[in-house]
């Protein structure tokens, strides 16, 4: 059975300045990962998985593959009569166009009014998971919660903006929240995910907006975190947020791992995408390939190891690709080495080429360009 | 009324395969899986509507569950248009008269109705059995330009094979003058292909003198074709140039799986302007391990390799465990390959287990009897125990084993 009175909201633009490579030309979540993803594809699958009908995706800027990506959202079986995907573009007079978070929820505030579904589910597009929000959801149902945030408990990853700690009682209750506190030891850090009552949501965003206050953790949360039903939702799953270069490298490798993949992959849960009609990946006569992940429409005449190959990466004969992540349709012609390499889309690399970065500091190639 | 489409295609999909055993002992021949991810029903969709041909009729007969929830609402070939797109088309009950199609051309003759909602001009016969590219709209061009009434594709053979196909003998200007069903001397090595496009007009006046003659076998080949001959209309044939291949056979269906692997086969099919759709599997990406080795293969999406792969086609989803062997052999959706385990010139079907160490099919050159040796041919859904050698040629099938099981139970 679908539609489970949740409406799931999705910002598609945070963050982007942590990878700004990756993002010159798109929005964070429409940034390329795993082989044949974006990463969108994760919170949109596991919405749609959790059994969600209606999602809102929010944009700022540069979204034009995002758009594209999406379509009408029927590779997420979104393409409905009776709910599905909304793309909500910026709306409203030049100066406070979605700059903040409580702005774009305010440009919004029709679309909120207007949904009939009693509880919204607000995320990033920066974490990578598998999560099953159902059972935040029942979570927050069995604690008559106003607001459930979904969080690890553990070290903040190096990197992560503003992390928020919250301070929770044996129950569940969060007592406190603290914002990018001194802290390097173990704690219950939020993974940008949280469930709220719709109305509660346009409350608070009325009267944030109402204060000229603008800060969605500061204002929002934080400063109504003792006045409201307030609960913390631990996810212990396979999580990585991609927040540099270095991360996003990272939590592409893990992909080589099975426990990370069984977690991110599951057969009752998978994740979409927008498919692309490739054929089988191809390798020729004298090819090696070990230790990677290939997809759709790749041909390997050469040595691919420990790599992830988007589709339609060409790697030619007498190439050696080592440690590095090819984006689609990339090419990388004979003979070449590279070794800790990040190419976008659309990357040419000629014969002979060597190109050699490091583990914490891949060298990286933007969208078309031919080396 | 729908607005008219100047080419409707009619595909038959009836056809039982009877030939390719076990593989379509559950499903239609256009359904059997091809090429690690397509059916080979993809190559007539996907050549429709990279010809522009928007208007799709699918008959089928044998089996049909499978197709029916493969070609759905026609959507991956974008096929879902709002007043064309693809129509499965079954046999059904009428007031009276009521039949299964009884021949290729019955089953044209059952859905006029069908073909008339159109009004098209031209209908083009395309049967769901044959792997290649086509652009369908020269064909099309080409019967305008003679102002034909009937065009036949044709391929030429090599000599010695044209017996085994229906031999079309034409005059300088293309027209045919004799059509040669599987003839013992024949006189050149131009073959129909099967495709046929009729001037509409002319074909439904055939269709009904056809099927008001209770001696007719109500087939194309055989019937109407030849009927037109006798009667002088204007039939020509399209000479076409490419890849084409016959998968109505086990072998052929293995040869054409490995005509993918060469790199001097003309069948590419990661042309951009000449995809071939079809429903994609929601994986993630396969992953080759540290100890696999993979060479000449075709891989789908989420396969783990942990194995050795040489000359394989692994379809969606298929396990190869350490230290097993797959060479010169098919390997269809979500099968695991056991530790050990050595796979050898055999087309394996859907969700099977191969054991620990288990054998299946053998190389020609290991055989001594080389009429003993074929490809080996498991059926879906089998479980291949631990050990067990199954030699070449062999077809077993998940009943087979069940049967065989409960005897040794009994024992």
């Amino acid at each position: 059975m679908r539609g489970n009175n949740v409406l799931g909201l999705i910002f598609s633009n945070v963050h982007e300045e942590k990878v700004r490579e990756l993002t010159d030309t798109r929005t964070m979540g429409s940034v390329p990962f795993g082989g044949r993803y974006r990463l969108i594809d994760f919170p949109l699958s596991n919405m749609v998985n959790s059994g969600i009908n209606k999602v809102g995706v929010i944009t700022k800027k540069n979204y034009q593959s995002l758009m594209d990506h999406l379509g009408s959202g029927k590779a997420w079986d979104l393409s409905r009569k009776r709910e599905g995907l909304y793309i909500l573009p910026p709306f409203g007079s030049e100066s406070n166009i979605n700059n903040s978070r409580i702005e774009s929820l305010a440009s919004i505030g029709l679309f909120l009014k207007n949904s009939k579904e009693d509880l919204v589910l607000i995320t990033d597009s920066d974490i990578v998971c598998n999560i099953d929000y159902a059972d935040v959801i029942s979570f927050h149902v069995k604690n008559d919660a106003d607001i459930t945030l979904v969080y690890r408990s553990g070290k903040v990853a190096y990197g992560v903006s503003n992390p928020s700690v919250y301070t929770l009682d044996p129950d569940g209750r969060v007592r406190d929240m603290l914002i990018a506190p001194m802290s390097d030891g173990e704690c219950s850090y939020g993974i940008g995910m949280m469930l709220i009552k719709r109305a509660l949501l346009i409350k608070l965003v009325t009267d944030c907006v109402s204060r000229n206050l603008y800060n969605f953790k500061r204002d929002l949360l934080q400063r109504n975190i003792k006045s409201y039903r307030v609960f913390g939702y631990e996810f212990s799953g396979f999580t990585k947020a991609i927040c540099s270069m270095g991360a996003y490298f990272e939590a592409n490798m893990a992909l080589m791992l099975p426990s990370v993949r069984s977690q991110l992959f599951r057969q009752d849960r998978p994740v979409y995408t927008k498919v692309r009609d490739d054929m089988p990946a191809r390798y020729g006569l004298g090819a090696q390939a070990c230790n990677s992940l290939v997809a759709d429409g790749c041909v390997i005449e050469g040595e691919v190891r420990g790599s992830v190959l988007f589709r339609g990466v060409h790697v030619g004969k007498g190439s050696v690709v080592e440690d590095c992540v090819i984006m689609q349709d990339s090419e990388i012609r004979q003979n070449c080495r590279l070794s800790y390499v990040v190419t976008d889309k659309n990357v040419v690399i000629k014969d002979d080429r060597s190109l050699v970065g490091f583990q914490s500091y891949p060298v990286f190639i933007s969208k078309g360009s031919t080396v | 009324m729908l607005p008219k489409q100047e080419v409707v295609a009619m595909l038959l999909a009836g056809g039982q395969g009877s030939r390719l055993g076990v593989l379509t002992k559950k499903l239609a021949k256009p359904a059997v899986p091809y090429g690690g991810k397509y059916r080979i029903i993809d190559f007539p969709l996907s050549n429709c509507v990279n010809s522009g041909i928007e208007t799709v009729g699918v008959l089928t007969q044998y089996q049909p569950l499978v197709l029916n929830e493969y070609i759905g609402n026609g959507q991956p070939w974008d096929l879902d248009s709002m007043n064309a797109g693809v129509r499965v088309l079954p046999p059904y009950q009428r007031s009276r008269k009521s039949d299964w199609y009884k021949g290729t051309a019955n089953a044209i003759y059952q859905n006029i109705q069908f073909i008339e909602r159109y009004s098209p001009d031209y209908v083009i016969v395309l049967s769901g059995d044959h792997i290649y590219k086509m652009d369908y709209s020269k064909m099309v061009a080409y019967h305008k330009e003679k102002g034909a009434d009937c065009t036949i594709a044709a391929i030429e053979v090599p000599m010695e094979e044209a017996p085994r196909f229906g031999i079309l003998n034409t005059r300088s200007d293309g027209s045919v003058y004799e059509f040669d069903e599987k003839p013992k001397a024949p006189k050149s090595n131009s073959a129909s292909m099967g495709i046929y496009v009729f001037t509409w007009s002319k074909l439904r006046k055939y269709l009904e003198a056809d099927e008001a003659d209770p001696k007719s076998s109500n087939d194309f080949g055989k019937d109407i074709l030849p009927a037109m001959l006798r009667a002088g209309e204007r039939m020509f044939a399209y000479r076409f140039e490419g890849y084409w291949k016959d998968v109505g056979t086990i072998d052929s269906l293995w040869e054409s799986n490995m005509d993918l692997l060469d790199p001097n086969v003309p069948l590419d099919l990661n042309e951009d302007s000449w995809k071939i759709y079809s429903r994609n599997p929601v994986m993630p990406p396969h992953y080759i391990s540290k100890n696999a080795k993979v060479q000449n293969s075709l891989v789908a999406e989420g396969c783990n390799v942990y194995g050795e792969i040489d000359f394989a086609v692994l379809f969606s989803g298929v396990y190869i465990a350490p230290g097993a062997v797959v060479r010169d052999s098919i390997i269809m959706p979500n099968t695991r390959i056991e530790e050990n385990a050595v796979v050898q010139y055999a087309i394996v079907s859907e969700n099977n287990t191969i054991g620990r160490g288990a054998v299946v099919g053998a190389r020609p050159e290991d055989i001594a009897d080389k009429d003993k040796w074929g490809v080996t041919v498991i059926g879906d859904g089998c479980a291949i125990p631990a050990g067990v050698k199954i030699p070449p040629k062999a077809m077993i099938d998940a009943d087979m084993l069940k049967k065989e099981a409960a005897v040794n139970a009994r024992k």
